[in-house]
């Protein structure tokens, strides 16, 4: 017999669970006809022939396992959600999209979803073949900015619409920005900026911080945010801890953490690893030395957290469905939502629906699947109906301009009810807080 | 940074790591020396020591239950799996050994994540246990330091088993020439079959006493499976020594790195493995040429 082999694992499985749902109502005939009338321009990507049936195809890729598997099936959800309102006209998706009567342009929207285990390679691998086998008009996914940045990079490859997931990354809508790209949630820049004044104000000028940084894009353009920011308050930095996504222990992480003399622990990480780093560190004494603060907040942090680690800690996010008492799309989303699937929607199913209800409205308003008209739909700077109230896109950069929301973790006896995990401290208005367009190298290529 | 605290803490830090990383590492290197079959499956089972452990925690709220039921599970999972599939693969090529303990792991993975979800579950540490310690250099979970005593006594006793039983002679002479002690007249197959419920077993109680160090994911398992290769390459394939020194060789590799840049405390680990495979192919305390 042969003891030896000592070839290390060869790679990790490439699972690709594909699943076709063909939801809602037919198409109305009348309107296939009107959009195909108006559309006379050469082929590219895949139009037109991805809209020239009865029904058009999304390619999804989503992180279904691995570390952000939690946040991308939420996702998947608020995708699935939207899709569903869409093929029936729902009167939530026509408050958003308001030319939208049923479908897309009368066309049934299908859709294929592939698990993407947060790897930029799966994503780009499931998207070529929903492009190829589907001729998918729109793609998108991502809970990690590394996949919304090769993705980014595919879409205007192939000329195929992508509009991210979740992406906290300057870079997605900054130096890796696309013509074919479009962002809806806020990111590294707007969070800092929005996150900041709150922590200096709670804290004082002076401090010194923490960092805890996955060691990908998302983690390096957060945290330099962060720095750039509470640096004119004249914080400083003690320690930047940056660790690989998917790290199985924070120990050694943490103990360097605990001798760098911070005030304030920021945690970058994301998804599981923010779990995982938290509870850790409260395991090493951490935070009876110093505060914990969330720039990027994750959905299902405190829950999975547990224990009340979080009461008092600042966040700054997307969305939280308390907002409901502020916004009526808001109410209407998250009662639709909870409906639905059993719980309060966290801000990754809100993003990924107003993501695709933002791309519906454009549609209808190019009246036509050119992707180069639907570009510049986008691009008209429309003011949209959002679960946030007032937004619109940025031509410069296709970065949604939206606000972002301060949240402050309640204590386990404040919560009223088992999901009232976090309170609305401030909703801070978006278009203070963004860059100049052109600050991060953005140049976002040709429509053709 | 690089303080004289920060280093004593980095070191013990190390040391807790790596003693964690040695109980994983040799289930699998006992499992190859004898068997032959790269299992990468292991992770699996020790993610499903885990979880077989949580589900007796949350049954019963008994910690050492808990670990109990871990390890009684796996070893049961263990003796099935080698009866029902893994010998079947002892004459076939290492390709087919590797594909099939791969979909094995694919297999466990996505059934615990349809039966408990992707969202990490707890187990608490024993109350005596919880909390924090005060070293002198630096505050360190009790947890921590209960695990490095749990793992050296879970490590002496599969010495003891090794290399103080008739059933460990066995498994040494396999290692070191299988179709030898077969002609012997000994049921090598017996023996096998036990040697990968121990193997298994010494994986699903690393899988739940670490349970309260990490939050349970069906992916816990993977990321570990890679860094116990690293381990058994740099300590020797096969030895059971070897697997404990190269645990810790890599758990004071991973600290100390941190506290220089810990951006490179995976980085050096492999760099490490590939040194030892430049100087010393069949690892530190492998012996070349075993067959």
């Amino acid at each position: 017999m042969s003891h030896r082999d000592d070839r290390a694992p060869s790679g990790r499985r490439n699972f690709i669970r594909t699943s076709l749902a063909a939801v809602g109502g037919m198409a109305l005939p009348g309107f296939a006809t009107r959009a195909m009338a108006a559309d006379n321009h050469p082929a590219i990507g895949t139009w037109p022939a991805g809209a020239e049936g009865n029904s058009v195809f999304i390619g999804i890729a989503v992180p279904r396992t691995g570390t952000y598997a939690v946040q991308g099936e939420d996702e998947l959800k608020g995708w699935q959600l939207a899709i569903e309102h869409l093929n029936s006209g729902d009167s939530l998706i026509r408050r958003i999209s308001p030319r939208t009567k049923k479908g897309v342009l009368g066309k049934e929207v299908k859709y294929g979803a592939a698990d993407s285990a947060a790897k930029p390679n799966n994503a780009v691998q499931a998207e070529q073949r929903f492009i190829t086998e589907n001729h998918a008009i729109l793609m998108t996914g991502s809970t990690s900015s590394a996949v919304a940045v090769a993705m980014n990079k595919l879409a205007q490859r192939e000329k195929v619409l992508y509009v991210t997931g979740i992406s906290g990354s300057n870079d997605t809508t900054g130096k890796d920005c696309v013509r074919y790209g479009f962002r809806q949630n806020f990111y590294g820049q707007t969070a800092a900026a929005a996150i900041g004044p709150v922590l200096v104000k709670a804290y004082g000028k002076g401090k010194k911080a923490a960092y805890m940084t996955p060691d990908y894009t998302y983690g390096h353009t957060v945290t330099k945010s962060m720095q750039d920011y509470l640096a004119t308050a004249g914080w400083t930095t003690a320690t930047n801890q940056v660790s690989p996504l998917g790290a199985p222990d924070y120990s050694s992480y943490l103990l360097n953490v605990a001798n760098s003399g911070a005030d304030v622990l920021i945690n970058v990480n994301w998804g599981h690893d923010a779990v995982l780093s938290i509870q850790q560190a409260q395991r090493f004494g951490i935070f009876d030395k110093m505060k914990l603060a969330v720039p990027y907040q994750i959905p299902f942090l405190a829950p999975e957290v547990g224990g009340g680690l979080l009461a008092g800690v600042y966040a700054a996010t997307d969305f939280w469905w308390t907002l409901e008492d502020k916004y009526p799309l808001a109410k209407l989303f998250v009662q639709s939502f909870e409906k639905r699937w059993g719980y309060k929607p966290e801000w990754g199913a809100n993003n990924a629906y107003m993501s695709f209800a933002f791309w519906a409205d454009a549609v209808e308003n190019a009246g036509s699947f050119y992707p180069p008209d639907v570009i510049k739909s986008f691009e008209a700077g429309r003011k949209l109906q959002s679960t946030v109230g007032e937004v619109y896109f940025r031509k410069e950069d296709h970065q949604l301009v939206r606000p972002v929301v301060i949240v402050q973790g309640k204590k386990p006896n404040e919560m009223k009810n088992k999901e009232d995990f976090w309170n609305v401290v401030e909703i801070v208005p978006g278009e203070a807080l963004m860059q100049k367009p052109d600050a991060f190298g953005c140049n976002l290529g040709d429509y053709t | 940074m690089i303080t004289w605290s920060n280093f004593v803490s980095q070191l013990f830090n190390g040391l807790a790591l790596g003693a964690l990383l040695a109980l994983i590492s040799s289930g699998l290197t006992i499992i190859y020396g004898t068997l032959g079959v790269l299992n990468l499956a292991h992770g699996a089972m020790f993610m499903l020591g885990g979880y077989a452990g949580y589900a007796a925690y949350q049954a019963t709220n008994s910690f050492v239950l808990a670990v109990i039921a871990g390890s009684v599970a796996l070893l049961l999972v263990g003796v099935v799996l080698e009866r029902v599939l893994v010998r079947h693969f002892y004459s076939r090529p290492h390709e087919d050994q590797l594909l099939v303990t791969f979909g094995l792991a694919i297999v466990i993975v996505e059934a615990v994540r349809f039966f408990f979800g992707s969202e990490s579950r707890s187990v608490p540490a024993p109350a005596s246990l919880s909390g924090i310690t005060s070293l002198g250099f630096a505050m360190y979970p009790t947890y921590r330091i209960a695990l490095m005593g749990i793992i050296a006594v879970a490590l002496f006793a599969l010495f003891v088993v090794l290399y103080r039983t008739r059933l460990g002679m066995i498994v040494r002479a396999g290692i070191e020439d299988a179709v030898m002690v077969d002609s012997l007249g000994i049921n090598v197959y017996r023996v096998f079959m036990v040697v990968f419920g121990i193997g298994a077993m010494a994986a699903g109680f690393a899988g739940i006493v670490n349970a309260p160090v990490v939050s349970l994911t069906p992916e816990v398992g993977e990321t570990i499976l890679v860094q116990t290769f690293v381990v058994v390459v740099i300590g020797g394939v096969g030895s059971f020594p070897g697997a404990i020194l190269g645990g810790l060789i890599a758990g004071e590799i991973i600290s100390l790195t941190s506290m220089v840049n810990p951006g490179y405390a995976y980085v050096m680990l492999f760099a490490a493995m590939t040194l030892v495979l430049m100087v010393r192919p069949h690892g530190l305390m492998g012996q070349p040429g075993r067959e």
